[in-house]
């Protein structure tokens, strides 16, 4: 049973978790258990999570993909359908299709040393990747993490960036455009965090994710400092509807976010990212 | 009866009614073209005195007009709004529906369209093509489309090659017209006293065998040959080449897009008479009784506001970016997508667009090299 169709499945959300204000995290199990039993996911993949009676929206699956029964969902209350979900509780049953597209390049990043790179909010697709090489942390080498937020409150998971900087061979960074107290990082654009970061970017695979100008101006940065473009890989978001490359609302020049996205090689995508209108 | 090796023949024109008692015995519900509010549109055919006899049409950029004159002809005319389009990917439609019990749990249900063995008449060569490219889009993936799929594979094609283009039209600029290739299932070339039929697959070839076809002489080979090299010498209009795509995306920032977004509505009406547009929207209908929801889509456009929307922001705001962007994508982004440009010369945009722009002056203007 696959399924990544046109239909959603029931799922139960069997947990749930408010991580600020407006961010809010739902833990969801797929109730037919031949649909729960053939459910595999990449980190970097979405689900189509349906509102009963309002519509879908894609989310990123931000949970290990080791254990595929529980489908961790992290959403911004932003729109008519995710403030729908911020108002359900635990028991409550929502639709599930998925997992759709193409996830992160994680056996390509075996051996290398990694760099995550997120902007903003949007940094729920690399999670899940930090937590999967967490996981596995013998089979990396270094972790550098830079989170860009415009201002120092937008940040959540402020515990999970001080548990990740514990981690050896690991180094955290964090800018905010501006800051209140406390702050623990620096006070200006993503990129001064380069500066700081310890790596050799021959060695590293870069993932990055938020907004275009910043991957765009990240991106710069890296192919500047020695990085091989091919080792860039960026995750996109657009307009999703159906899922499948068919409704056309996820065009990016001449691809589907959707289904051959979002996760990117930098050089597929970087001629139009960051264009006003594409 | 004729042998079966007899792949084509003369059928006189009051024969026509035996194609059309062939298809019904078949099983096939007969559509074809007919004259309804003012343009012809594809619909049922009792017989063939629904065909559009004497009807000609004039088309030029924001003007369709139907003429009838006191001609024989059935197929006297270029095209109507419709294509193919709206027979296979329906322009609404519902997906799947999902019930509530009273204990919270939901249901899901997946829609198969009804469909019936459907055989189209008069089918014209740009439309064949477009088909061509929404089976790619549709089907030629890896979750194909049910509702598309059901249909498509019921359809048996009559395609008719065009003897008079519009003024609109541009398919021999496209390489898709103005005869019919390949696709159909038997194709006509439509003469005075009647048509040259020639079947191109096997299920073609059963309704020829019921035919009393007689041999065609080299007067009516000649006749079909000259009617269609005439249509192609008719079209003036064309796009100033087959691909594109690296010079439309080189000139991303032309003044000219500007100048377009002056004079366009953003209405859509180009992405809705155009064959091989196929964006969607998906929407829900949830029941009064609040124990049951269906899901729909239907046509989306990538001239409207939603269809570019992500959490509280639009990614083309303006005219001048949806016009880039359907060109763009038509002429450009298909050529990797799908292996050739997403337009084949039917020139429907051009008489359907309320302010009549051009998608041939446009693109020439925006692709010239510069003086």
């Amino acid at each position: 049973m696959n399924i990544a169709t046109h239909y959603p499945h029931e799922a139960e959300i069997i947990e749930r978790c408010q991580e600020s204000p407006t961010i809010f995290s739902l833990v969801l199990q797929l109730t037919d258990p031949a649909a729960a039993g053939q459910y595999r996911f990449t980190p970097g993949q979405f689900n189509m999570l349906y509102l009963y009676g309002v519509g879908e929206i894609p989310i990123s699956i931000v949970s290990d993909p080791a254990r595929p029964g529980q489908l961790i969902h992290t959403i911004r209350d932003v729109g008519r359908v995710s403030h729908g979900f911020s108002q359900l509780r635990v028991g409550d049953r929502i639709g599930l299709r998925g997992p759709y597209g193409r996830g992160w390049p994680l056996e390509r990043m075996e051996g290398r040393d990694i760099m995550i790179v997120t902007g903003g909010l949007g940094c729920a697709p690399v999670v899940s990747v930090i937590n999967y090489i967490l996981r596995r942390r013998e089979r990396y080498g270094r972790l550098v993490i830079l989170q860009g937020v415009k201002h120092s409150n937008d940040l959540i998971w402020r515990e999970r960036y001080a548990e990740w900087e514990q981690q050896d061979n690991t180094q955290v960074l964090l800018a905010a455009d501006a800051g209140g107290e406390p702050w623990p990082g620096f006070i200006g654009p993503i990129t001064v965090l380069f500066e700081h970061a310890r790596f050799n970017p021959q060695q590293t695979i870069a993932m990055m994710c938020g907004p275009e100008r910043m991957i765009h101006a990240s991106a710069d940065v890296l192919i500047e400092r020695g990085s091989r473009i091919e080792d860039i890989w960026i995750s996109m978001e657009r307009n999703m509807q159906c899922a499948v490359g068919q409704c056309g609302h996820c065009q990016f020049g001449a691809s589907f976010v959707c289904r051959n996205g979002p996760v990117y090689r930098y050089p597929e995508a970087s001629e139009l990212l960051a264009k006003r209108g594409f | 009866m004729p042998n079966d090796n007899i792949a084509s023949g003369f059928l006189p024109g009051q024969d026509l009614a035996l194609l059309l008692t062939a298809l019904a015995g078949q099983g096939y519900r007969c559509i074809g073209p007919t004259v309804r509010d003012g343009a012809l549109v594809y619909d049922s055919l009792d017989g063939v005195e629904d065909l559009p006899s004497g009807v000609h049409i004039q088309q030029s950029p924001g003007s369709y007009r139907v003429e009838f004159n006191q001609g024989k002809r059935l197929f006297d005319w270029a095209n109507g709004p419709q294509a193919l389009k709206p027979l296979l990917f329906a322009p609404r439609e519902l997906l799947w529906q999902v019930e509530r019990s009273a204990d919270g749990q939901l249901r899901f249900t997946q829609q198969t369209p009804e469909s019936a063995p459907t055989a189209v008449i008069g089918v014209r060569a740009c439309d064949l093509a477009a088909l061509e490219l929404q089976d790619r889009h549709f089907l030629e993936t890896e979750i194909p489309d049910n509702c598309y799929g059901v249909r498509r594979h019921q359809l048996f094609l009559v395609a008719v090659n065009c003897t008079r283009p519009a003024e609109t039209c541009f398919c021999v600029s496209t390489g898709d017209g103005p005869s019919a290739r390949h696709g159909y299932d038997l194709v006509l070339d439509e003469l005075d006293d009647g048509f040259i039929v020639q079947s191109g697959s096997a299920r073609g070839n059963e309704i020829l065998a019921q035919l009393e076809l007689q041999p065609v002489s080299a007067q009516q080979r000649n006749a079909a040959a000259d009617a269609t090299a005439q249509a192609v010498d008719m079209q003036s209009r064309q796009l100033p080449g087959r691909n594109l795509r690296d010079q439309l995306f080189a000139n991303l920032d032309h003044p000219h897009w500007e100048e377009v977004a002056t004079r366009c509505l953003s209405c859509g009406n180009c992405t809705s008479v155009c064959p091989t547009c196929f964006c969607y929207r998906e929407l829900e209908q949830p029941a009064l009784d609040r124990e049951s929801s269906r899901h729909y889509r239907e046509w989306d456009s990538c001239f409207t506001q939603g269809h570019s929307y992500i959490h509280g922001f639009v990614v083309r705001p303006d005219t001048r970016l949806r016009y880039r962007q359907w060109l763009t994508h038509k002429l450009g982004g298909w050529h990797d997508q799908y292996g050739r440009s997403g337009c084949v010369g039917c020139g429907r945009c051009i008489a359907w667009c309320p302010v009549g722009i051009d998608i041939t002056k446009e693109v020439s203007a925006i692709t010239a090299p510069p003086e």
